[in-house]
């Protein structure tokens, strides 16, 4: 044979593997609204940067009558590009070809990718859209998922590792995207859970449509467990490329510079922003924006524990991690969920050498008794343990309340912070003054004459005494109070000044956060 | 949103009115160490189910499933761990006993009967 008609020979055999699972399961893949897994990789990736590995793989199995089926790429397309010239790893499970069910070579493949991405140090994508185990390869297909597992957990913050839902996820499934750092998930068309609506049924004679049970919003504002939502594939899409530009290729590098951009000032006017009483709320994002470079703030885990905000922006072009209470929803306060949000978001940054920047306005933790029988204790803790143990650059502005256990949780100068500011409005105080002055002046309000009146004057009291930010800054709790518009001057400045940051901790295996 | 008993330091006042028109959703008020805060609720927060005072004397189940056999009548004298009833659940039949003693006020359950979970079984005086 001559080696022209070798090459024929490869095209066509190219060609067959390229059809997936043939016509009529992309048809049916379309019918649902869904793309197709090798179309699904190269809208994401940069134009012609995809190069598909493993192509010819073949599945082993010879029981129930899988020894005759032929399963293109065994259900999964690999390989390698580029997105916005940043090297990328990826891979998309086909749904077109056996439900893109997970076999042994199937997670052969994937691992293979995902030992590529950790030898080249660079970010792995992984697009699920598959039924789960696939049944006929019986344990082979559950040594497949822990092999994936346990490379998750090694590339933990050694390489970015992002997961996209873009079909069915369930079961043993489910539990390598809650591995890894950022988990996209699209309206309609994510699907997560450990057991399905009809287990659920059977066992528990409870009904759930599997859209209530595990869709993509239920991921998004319930469980926690999706970082962004989309309402479409391409939209999903744009937000992973917008991530790629915000994070570092691995632990080992900076996230790439971008130009320096002053922010919008005349949209979003920082003076103007925080409202003087305490007990008014603003959206603490418009501050957030009135720092950043050209107001971009690209926010992460935006419709869950609303309470706190978390996501990236940059400051002088370089990639900066926001924590900021959210004064619009529950007052700010911490609680179960946004201790949560924010502990899992500080460890991100300090795995990836990102600075966190945290702007403080909380009451303290809510109150009630769902939150303590869910826990708060412990999940308050992460917060603390994340802070505590992050040595990137830690800057903190306190723009109004920071009262109580919400004040030392908040990257406070007592966690180690490296610079605190705050600006004049600031109240960093024990508790708001009502509850303070309640318990400090109980004896001479209870026997005044007029104990409403004796209240109020004690109340006054207490907030021109305590409700300020120079009882902290007359302890070096704070570094210096500042005018709002210096905020981002102050910033850029502490940043530049952390360059060469050198905070040793103690030699040890790890530390045992309460997670 | 009804006011909560003074043992929890949380009061959840009626709705505030929102002088912004344009934010759809109005605020609300909620309570932290005496002080009132003027935000919105989240979904979540919303959706919370308020603390009661659990009542050992009403029997609810615990899984949907359907009643078996029921081994007491109304009136009886039972103790604590005498056979309640029979369910039929999670492919099981669950033998049901008395978490505590008393009179058996009221069954509110037949055999044979489908019943869901949370759903009152059994009173006792």
């Amino acid at each position: 044979m001559s080696l022209k008609r070798k090459i024929l020979e490869l095209q066509m055999k190219r060609e067959k593997a390229l059809q997936g699972g043939g016509e009529k399961a992309i048809e049916k893949q379309v019918a649902m609204g869904k793309m197709t897994a090798r179309e699904r990789i190269i809208t994401l990736l940069d134009e012609n940067s995809f190069h598909e590995y493993d192509l010819f793989v073949e599945h082993e199995a010879r029981d129930f009558g899988m020894d005759g089926k032929i399963l293109q790429g065994d259900g999964v397309i690999t390989g390698t590009g580029t997105i916005y010239g940043a090297p990328i790893c990826i891979y998309a499970q086909d749904f077109t070809v056996a439900g893109g069910s997970l076999g042994l070579m199937h997670a052969r493949k994937i691992t293979k990718i995902m030992d590529h991405a950790m030898k080249m140090r660079v970010p792995i994508i992984g697009i699920n859209d598959s039924g789960g185990a696939r049944i006929q390869e019986g344990v082979n297909s559950l040594a497949g998922y822990g092999e994936i597992f346990y490379r998750n957990t090694m590339a933990s913050g050694v390489i970015p590792q992002i997961s996209v839902i873009l079909g069915p996820c369930a079961g043993g499934a489910v539990y390598s995207p809650a591995l890894t750092d950022f988990v996209f998930v699209v309206e309609n068309i994510s699907k997560m859970f450990i057991t399905g609506p009809e287990v659920i049924k059977t066992v528990l004679g409870e009904e759930i449509s599997m859209e209530d049970l595990g869709g993509a919003r239920v991921h998004s504002e319930i469980t926690g467990n999706a970082h962004f939502f989309a309402e479409s594939e391409i939209e999903c899409f744009d937000q992973i490329k917008k991530l790629i530009t915000y994070i570092p290729w691995n632990n080992g590098q900076k996230a790439r510079p971008f130009e320096l951009k002053e922010p919008l000032h005349s949209k979003y006017k920082i003076d103007e922003i925080v409202p003087g009483n305490p007990k008014e709320p603003y959206d603490v994002r418009d501050v957030i924006k009135a720092i950043t470079d050209g107001s971009e703030f690209f926010e992460i885990m935006e419709l869950w524990a609303r309470n706190i905000v978390i996501g990236f922006g940059r400051m002088n072009g370089e990639t900066i991690g926001f924590v900021a209470n959210q004064p619009m929803y529950l007052a700010g306060v911490l609680d179960v969920d946004s201790s949560d949000k924010a502990a899992r978001f500080i460890r991100y940054c300090d795995a990836f050498q990102i600075p966190i920047v945290t702007l403080v306005d909380l009451p303290g933790y809510l109150p009630g008794v769902d939150q303590e029988h869910a826990g708060v204790i412990r999940h308050g803790a992460k917060l603390l343990y994340a802070y505590s143990e992050a040595n990137v650059p830690k800057m903190t502005v306190i723009l109004r309340k920071a009262y109580g256990g919400g004040y030392i949780a908040m990257n406070s100068r007592h966690l180690n912070a490296d610079f605190v500011f705050a600006w004049p409005g600031a109240e960093i105080a024990v508790m708001g003054p009502e509850g303070a002055a309640n318990i400090i002046f109980r004896k001479e309000i209870t026997e005044a004459k007029d104990p409403e009146k004796m209240r109020k004057q004690k109340v006054k009291e207490y907030k021109e005494k305590f409700a300020n930010p120079y009882v902290a800054a007359a302890k070096g709790y704070v570094d210096s109070v500042i005018e709002p518009k210096e905020t981002r001057k102050f910033l850029l400045h502490g940043i530049e000044v952390s360059k060469n940051k050198v905070d040793r901790k103690p030699i040890k295996k790890h530390g045992i956060p309460p997670f | 949103m009804t006011k909560k008993s003074k043992t929890t330091k949380e009061v959840i006042e009626e709705p505030v009115i929102n002088a912004e028109e344009s934010l759809k959703e109005r605020f609300r008020t909620i309570c932290i160490d005496g002080d009132k805060y003027k935000t919105l609720y989240t979904e979540k927060y919303k959706k919370r189910i308020n603390y009661e005072i659990p009542n050992f004397k009403k029997i609810y189940s615990e899984i949907p499933g359907t009643v078996i056999k029921i081994h007491v009548t109304e009136g009886q004298k039972v103790n604590e761990g005498d056979l309640m009833l029979v369910l039929d659940a999670m492919k099981m039949k669950n033998k049901l006993i008395f978490p505590i003693g008393g009179t058996v006020k009221k069954i509110h359950v037949l055999e044979n009967e489908k019943i869901p979970k949370r759903h009152l079984m059994i009173e006792l005086k």
